[in-house]
């Protein structure tokens, strides 16, 4: 359902989308005999002359059982949805596969810096790449987010991978995503952080390997030539 | 318009009201002072290095001031057994103790944060200060509205009239004393 | 015991109160009632007009919005900001708590006012205070607070990133009054209800409302600590220069984030009891039926209470909180849903062998349970964790919190205005104005909130004064979601005009009330409209239970609380 709005775009992406589909179909089911239901009553009982109201007092237990048992139902119900979001959580955000590229995403007031590795292939050294408001990444690739904020709270928000994660100042906080499709996409800061909170737009261009070796090659800095960086590890 | 009106007489669920709105005055003020040490409790733990600051405050002067108001609350408890007895005079004099209790207590406490404060233990000299001076604050805070809430019960108490309060700000004392109880040993003995 | 029945104040006080004394600085709990409606009802038109301003800027980006002029990013946050405070603090708790709480305990368990009278004057002084500072927390430079109702540090603690210094501490100042107030209503109606009962009212006899208001404000006590230790905290840092929040300096900014959910969650419940409990009221009397089930209904009540204490963090999921605690808080979250859950099935099973009047109390009983159902069902998409890391701070949220904070605050109000406005004030509304402006509000609510459903699932981020920003959300079939939400947020706010008009005119004009225009059981209705000082020349004793209606002992299909066997 959410895809018919929103292109889903990596690995755990549709398995949130299913989880949402899962619960739509339950509370759905529920939401709809509720309503079926109560405005049947209202409809059925509503006040005709010279016919009495019954005494119920809803405490014998043939009564208490149309309450007991849709309660019951509803447990069930609810076990359901809990395993399936345990599991899409874990495998979103317990879980940490291993890296196969790193960057690290700085948010402030209000712009966000991304910190790509540069031709060494390694994130922290002399040749990473710091572009405002703009991620570069390979399709297919498992990358680790390192995300930081510099001043208040900020957050993270990539709507096509469906990841969300809120940035502290002083700390670090480590995830994951997988991107499945090229393409160019939004990003969005998802916690309210000042005046320009509604400014911080950036953009994230999922590449494929060769587009995005040609993007590193370009911004590299011109200092640096393919005889003084080590081989790139594939 | 100031006359009582009969449901404050009442009593459906057997326990005297005055006594009964103490008890939620009470309840409520134990979630603000728990959120308030919890709060200080997990950032200790979070943060090892507070044994340091918390060296400096005197656990001799806390240790002092614990006993002013343990002996306060007792002579709150022979206060309320005056009133019981109908001996208001005794029950004022009481009280009028309790409140000298909590007079030496705030002096001892004024001259302890000068103390610290001239020492360059102010309020934002680390978290372990903030917490120190705004925990023990808002404890002396309620140690002074105390005192005097039980001074306008001895006035009153003195004359005979609304003998049943004394147990109410005795109460309230016993609380008062109680946090203390709990912030002494986290604010003083946990170096 | 042997008590006088007569209150002794009835009589003297009647003919000799001055102006100031009966309608200023009365300790009578029903004037305290209709302060706090009063008050409660003039902020709702300060938090409408704020919806008003900020819906027409997300319709019509950068328009001069009549009324207010443009809406620029730092004051789009300061709209959002304070009507969401607003609402909550100013309109939700003093209608339906304490107006509602303080104009029907004392009648419906048959006593003379409640047992301080003069607290509770004090609670209300604190209160109009606490509207005051608010108001004028909006006025002063820099403007008013525009850090969210949720008020995240380091956003909100430090000058320097919120640009709002002084609107940032009043902010919180009023709202420390709020709390300040209502911890003294709320002692008041706990104790009053404990001990205060007319003979004859045991715990199963009171009335479904009034044991929801005491339970809210029990929860609302217990609740409250934590926060108001964590706002002392949060004003020091903004004042004093501590670093409780501050991380640079060994501070945590999530320790505030739990400080208030922790009361931030049991806070939505202490909203909704009190209007779950005028639905049960209402509908009991026009169904003209026993509550079906009335221990399980009181006894969900108190297990959504004690739940409530153990879901807060389902609204930090994303924030940074330890994966692992994740799996507890869906688990509490989802588990909460069965006990209010089974509290809509008892209604539901209220209406079965009824005989249902539509009048207009009606209609919005029925309509609080319609709509309640619906937003209690999307309550659980963001239960659960996994779909939560897409739908946090998006318009789902929002539009999940509306459909919970609008029946409450809005359709339950109405309810019990309707219901109880010829006891109040001794006069009947008009029906036919009462259900125009009924079907005015109730169906352009649903195109207000069903939109953002939408724009929720498109993407759409909260809090954000122009989506013209982003790409994917600019696009014209969001846009038109836009625009058709704020359209209908204008015809509902001009049908409010009806019901100001309905409710003045009838207040003096109405066709005249009597004691007991609707036939009802409970302990209100057997004395004037409105009830003089002290309610009753000789306070009730009870008999039975609140609902005995359809009674087969009886003939009359009701069966008042108070006629001895």
């Amino acid at each position: 359902m959410i895809e018919s709005y929103v292109p889903a775009v990596s690995t755990y992406a549709s398995s949130i989308d299913n989880l949402f589909t899962l619960i739509f179909g339950l509370v759905g089911f529920w939401l709809i005999l509720s309503e079926v239901v109560f405005f049947g009553l209202i409809w059925k009982f509503r006040a005709k002359d010279g016919v009495k109201t019954r005494y119920i007092t809803g405490e014998e237990k043939h009564q208490k059982r149309w309450i007991t048992w849709p309660h019951l139902l509803v447990l069930v119900c609810d076990v359901f949805i809990i395993v399936g979001a345990v599991r899409v959580w874990y495998d979103v955000k317990q879980n940490l596969p291993p890296a196969q590229e790193t960057v690290r995403v700085i948010g402030q007031q209000w712009a966000w810096t991304f910190e790509h590795p540069g031709l060494d292939g390694k994130l922290g050294t002399a040749d990473d790449i710091a572009k405002v408001n703009e991620l570069h990444v390979k399709v297919d690739t498992l990358y680790h987010y390192k995300l930081e904020a510099l001043d208040v709270l900020h957050s993270f928000s990539v709507p096509v991978f469906r990841l969300k994660q809120d940035a502290i100042p002083g700390r670090t906080i480590t995830g994951w995503f997988e991107a499945t499709q090229t393409g160019e996409y939004g990003i969005q800061c998802a916690e309210i952080c000042g005046i320009g909170h509604g400014l911080m737009g950036a953009r994230i261009f999922i590449e494929s390997p060769e587009a995005h070796a040609a993007w590193l090659a370009k911004e590299s800095p011109l200092t640096l030539t393919a005889m003084d960086t080590p081989a790139v590890e594939d | 318009m100031s006359a009582t009106p009969i449901a404050t007489g009442r009593s459906t669920s057997g326990i005297p009201t005055g006594r009964l709105a103490v008890w939620w005055v009470i309840a409520s003020e134990i979630v603000i002072f728990g959120g308030l040490l919890i709060s200080y409790i997990m950032h200790r733990l979070a943060h090892g290095n507070w044994a340091e600051q918390a060296a400096h405050t005197s656990t001799w002067v806390g240790a002092f001031n614990t006993l002013v108001l343990l002996s306060s609350s007792l002579s709150a408890v022979l206060g309320h057994k005056a009133a019981d007895a109908g001996d208001g005079k005794k029950a004022a004099k009481m009280l009028y103790i309790t409140a000298f209790g909590a007079l030496t207590f705030v002096c001892v406490k004024a001259a302890e944060w000068t103390f610290e404060i001239s020492h360059g233990y102010t309020i934002t000299s680390s978290t372990f200060w903030s917490f120190y001076y705004t925990a023990a604050g808002l404890h002396a805070l309620h140690v002074i509205a105390g005192a005097i809430i039980m001074l306008i019960v001895a006035q009153a108490a003195k004359r005979n009239q609304h003998l049943n309060r004394v147990e109410l700000i005795g109460l309230y004392w016993h609380f008062v004393d109680l946090v203390w109880i709990f912030l002494f040993p986290l604010l003083y003995i946990a170096k | 015991m042997a008590e006088a029945a007569v209150p002794a104040l009835h009589d003297e006080q009647h003919h000799e109160q001055s102006f100031g004394q009966k309608y200023l600085w009365s300790t009578d709990h029903k004037m305290i009632a209709m302060q706090y409606l009063f008050t409660g009802m003039l902020m709702a038109l300060v938090g409408g007009f704020m919806a008003y301003a900020f819906r027409m800027q997300l319709a019509f980006p950068g328009m001069d919005v009549p009324f207010y002029g443009i809406v620029s990013a730092s004051e789009y946050n300061a709209l959002v900001t304070n009507h969401g405070t607003i609402m909550i603090f100013w309109v939700a708790m003093p209608v339906l708590l304490a107006a509602f709480g303080n104009f029907l305990i004392p009648l419906m368990i048959g006593c003379d006012d409640m047992v301080f009278p003069k607290v509770n004057r004090l609670s209300y002084q604190i209160f109009l205070l606490s509207a005051v500072v608010i108001l004028g927390s909006l006025f002063v430079e820099g403007g008013g607070f525009a850090g969210a109702w949720t008020a995240y540090p380091p956003l909100s603690a430090k000058a320097e990133y919120s640009q709002t210094p002084l609107g940032s501490s009043l902010w919180l100042v009023a709202v420390a009054l709020e709390f300040v107030a209502f911890l003294l209503g709320g002692i008041n109606f706990i104790t009053t209800t404990m001990n205060s009962r007319a003979p004859g009212m045991k715990f199963y006899d009171i009335p479904m409302v009034v044991w929801m208001i005491v339970i809210a404000s029990v929860l609302f006590l217990v609740s409250v600590g934590p926060l108001i230790a964590g706002a002392m905290m949060l004003f020091m840092d903004q004042n004093v220069g501590t670093a409780f929040y501050d991380p640079d300096r060994g501070g945590d900014p999530i320790l505030w984030q739990h400080l208030f959910w922790f009361f931030g969650h049991p806070e939505v419940y202490v909203v909704m009891l009190p209007a779950v409990g005028i639905t049960a009221d209402v509908i009991c009397v026009f169904a003209r039926k026993k509550l079906f089930a009335y221990k399980t209904v009181l006894y969900t009540a108190f297990g959504t209470g004690v739940l409530s204490f153990t879901v807060w963090a389902h609204h930090q999921f994303i924030a940074g909180i330890d994966p692992r605690m994740a799996h507890i808080f869906t688990v509490t979250t989802l588990l909460i849903s069965i006990p209010i859950a089974e509290m809509i099935f008892v209604y539901i099973a209220t209406l079965y062998g009824g005989s249902i009047r539509l009048t207009t109390p009606m209609l919005w009983a029925l309509a609080f349970i319609a709509e309640f159902l619906i937003g209690g069902v999307t309550g659980i998409f963001l239960g659960a964790s996994g779909a939560d890391i897409y739908l946090h701070d998006t318009y789902f949220v929002l539009a999940h919190f509306h459909y919970m904070f609008y029946p409450i605050a809005i359709i339950g109000t109405f309810a019990g205005i309707a219901h109880w406005f010829p006891k109040m004030f001794g006069r009947m509304m008009n029906e036919t104005l009462g259900k125009i402006h009924f079907w005015l509000t109730v169906i352009p609510f649903n195109v207000i909130f069903i939109p953002l459903f939408i724009l929720g699932l498109a993407g759409q981020h909260r809090r954000i004064y122009d989506y013209t920003n982003f790409p994917e959300l600019a696009i014209q079939p969001l846009q038109d979601l836009r625009v058709l939400a704020t359209v209908a947020l204008l015809v509902m706010l001009g049908a409010q005009l009806i019901f100001l008009y309905n409710f003045f005119s009838s207040m003096f004009k109405g066709k005249k009330a009597g004691k007991n225009p609707w036939n009802a059981t409970t302990l209100e209705w057997t004395t004037e409209s409105p009830p003089p000082h002290g309610n009753w020349a000789e306070l009730p004793t009870v008999y039975r239970g609140p609902y005995e209606y359809g009674n087969p002992d009886r003939e009359d299909d009701y069966w008042p609380q108070n006629e001895p066997v």
